[in-house]
């Protein structure tokens, strides 16, 4: 069994990025939001967190900025969506383009800086079990947050009166407003929150999963997050056994060299954006399913006059 | 009193055109902030930007060379988007179309002959339709979002070239360098214009402008393709199969993708590199929605998104601007154009919302 953990280490660390930035996704379109711009949000987060870190030596202080990357960069998008009531998927590709442009224009200085990465969190006590304190209490303080973020999101959703409502603005956004409900700002707080745990993601990829600047360094996550939300037919559970299965797949590139297997690292590289498309195919293959699931008002612009 | 948004009984046909103009101006203006944040000269930027890459026949040669394929993807992905088929994958469907045009190059390379070049474009072709028919596929056969399938595509396509350059199509007398051979003569695009790198691919991306104008504007599939987009269950009641338009728009931006990228392979490159293109595939998103879905509107918006690609190396060479700043300069410009597209639909009005049953 212990030969087998740091394999297991890599895929948590591997999957906790797309974990927060899937499970904001699916809040956002809950409220009936698509957000394509995942990608641009990510980044933003990744390089943001990276030059707050260089800049303050905090690392706390750079998960906040992140944060707030994620959260502007979705305020942009949502300001856009919802009170200009621009369409929301170029809307969505113009936030990825943005973020993408921008990130490496604010990155330029930070191209070749090391960091330490942040610091892993034994919890006492527990982190002394044999196997299972080194597999599961011994990691950053992100990996525990998005688990976190997974219990807090199910619950708020499934739970809470607030859930309720922002599921039902997602299902219909006519009714929601017929009752009462301000659909536009239950949509503007559902996507930055969205934004936010994207800019986590990306903190994660840029302060503990590979602590350096890269541009475009986080490679279509942002958008393999999306494909998690289709595939775990918006459901929070389903969100957090999607992001392990991606992880335990992105990893098998740096593992299959070392059980001798010979296979080009451009082809192992691929392995995670072909499991999208096969995991996609399988999912939306069946229509009645997505049906059940997906927000009804998923991607329609709302104005209250019609 | 707010201003307030109040939807148009009908759209309004002049801002349809003045909204582009209207953005580019907004993103000039964020531009000249960004330049000052950054301590440059926002005049001598300006000037590197829009008036360096005109200022002589040379340039204007390389703004043209830059301008077609962005031209070529951004007309077919004019008829997906109207169509509603979103195939934001043109980057990968030119990765292959320059590998495939590429392989039927070095293939040839110690001969010369009329035939290559030709062969060179049809397998460009063919290889960027394949890779946009998969996606095709997929959205038909089994309903998967083309957005994802075709993106995820994309990064299959850059790591198959990058493979395929670092691996069977390597220069065998390149110091192991991840390039191919050099292309024969044979097999690079014939120049227009003696002194600069203006090629006939050009005039194919004009050829393309006609076409589609002609597509959209004078067939019963450009109508179905619009119908398609406007008022999907209009275009089913009628008959119009879907599954058809989603093909056929899916192929046609392949095609277009494949000999984009063919041609930049066979035209100012003249060789495979582990990566053929600076983003032309995404940037011809933003092309497509500048040029107002139109293909003539494609053929503007082109020339313009290559002036911010020409000025952002002029940038950087005058200026020691980072490239970056062309990615900011698009992203912006898309997003004013989004924004401004709000009054096509509403119109602002100042003071109290005359609508019964609104809830502030």
């Amino acid at each position: 069994m212990e030969a087998y953990i740091p394999m297991l280490l890599t895929i948590i660390t591997a999957a906790t990025p797309l974990l927060f930035a899937a499970v904001g996704e699916m809040v956002t379109e809950k409220s009936g939001v698509l957000n394509l711009g995942v990608e641009g949000m990510m980044i933003m987060g990744a390089i943001i967190g990276f030059l707050t870190v260089h800049l303050t030596g905090s690392a706390t202080v750079a998960i906040l900025a992140s944060i707030m990357a994620g959260v502007i960069m979705a305020a942009l998008f949502a300001s856009l969506v919802l009170f200009f009531h621009a369409s929301q998927v170029p809307t969505g590709l113009a936030l990825t383009i943005f973020g993408i442009g921008l990130s490496a224009l604010v990155g330029q200085s930070m191209i070749g800086v090391a960091y330490d990465g942040i610091p892993s969190l034994a919890i006492p006590g527990l982190a002394s079990i044999p196997v299972l304190g080194d597999l599961l209490f011994k990691h950053d303080i992100l990996v525990y947050l998005s688990v976190l973020m997974v219990i807090l999101v199910h619950l708020f959703l499934s739970k809470t009166r607030a859930g309720l409502i922002l599921r039902a603005v997602g299902d219909s956004h006519d009714a929601a407003h017929a009752m009462g409900y301000s659909v536009i700002r239950i949509r503007f707080l559902a996507t930055l929150f969205g934004g936010g745990m994207a800019g986590l993601g990306g903190a994660y990829l840029s302060l503990a999963y590979s602590p350096l600047w890269v541009e475009q360094m986080t490679a279509g996550r942002g958008w393999i997050a999306l494909a998690l939300v289709v595939f775990a037919s918006w459901r929070t559970w389903r969100v957090l056994f999607g992001a392990y299965l991606f992880g335990g797949i992105s990893i098998l590139q740096l593992h299959a060299q070392a059980y001798g297997i010979a296979v080009p690292a451009q082809v192992m590289s691929m392995l995670p954006y072909l499991a999208t498309i096969i995991v996609l195919v399988i999912i939306s293959r069946d229509l009645s399913k997505i049906r059940i699931n997906a927000p009804a008002s998923l991607g329609r612009s709302f104005h209250p006059s019609r | 009193m707010l201003p307030s948004l109040v939807k148009r009984q009908q759209i309004s046909r002049p801002m349809v055109y003045l909204s582009p103009v209207l953005a580019f101006l907004l993103s000039l203006l964020a531009g000249v902030v960004l330049f000052i944040i950054m301590g440059v000269s926002p005049l001598a930027a300006l000037h590197a930007y829009f008036i360096e890459p005109l200022s002589s026949s040379y340039n204007l040669a390389e703004l043209a060379v830059k301008a077609t394929p962005l031209v070529l993807i951004g007309v077919a992905l004019s008829l997906g988007f109207k169509a509603g088929v979103w195939n934001i994958g043109a980057e990968g469907q030119l990765t292959i179309g320059g590998l495939c045009g590429g392989v039927v190059a070095l293939f040839f390379y110690d001969q010369q002959g009329f035939y290559i070049l030709p062969l060179m474009l049809l397998a460009g072709i063919a290889g960027g339709m394949a890779w946009a028919a998969i996606v095709a596929f997929l959205r038909v056969r089994f309903n998967a979002n083309e957005i994802l399938t075709s993106l995820m595509l994309s990064y299959v396509a850059g790591l198959f070239l990058n493979l395929m350059v670092h691996g069977p199509l390597k220069d065998p007398d390149g110091f192991n360098f991840p390039e191919s051979r050099l292309f024969s003569d044979s097999a690079i695009l014939p120049i227009l214009i003696e002194g600069t790198r203006l090629h006939i691919g050009a005039l194919m991306a004009l050829i393309a402008v006609g076409l589609g104008w002609v597509i959209i504007s004078r067939t019963l599939l450009g109508y179905q393709i619009k119908v398609a987009g406007s008022a999907p269950a209009a275009s089913a009641h009628a008959g119009f199969s879907g599954a058809r338009i989603i093909w056929i728009t899916l192929l046609i931006g392949g095609a277009c993708a494949g000999l984009a990228g063919v041609i930049e392979v066979s035209g100012p490159i003249g060789q495979l590199l582990p990566s053929i293109s600076p983003g032309y595939g995404f940037t011809a998103i933003i092309v497509a929605y500048v040029g107002r879905l139109h293909p003539v509107g494609a053929l503007f918006a082109g020339i313009l998104m290559a002036l911010t690609y020409l000025g952002g190396e002029m940038a950087q060479i005058q200026l020691n601007l980072p490239v970056a700043v062309t990615g900011v300069f698009q992203g912006l410009l898309l997003f004013f154009l989004l924004a401004c597209d709000v009054l096509i639909h509403y119109r602002v009005q100042f003071g109290k919302p005359a609508l019964a049953g609104e809830r502030k």
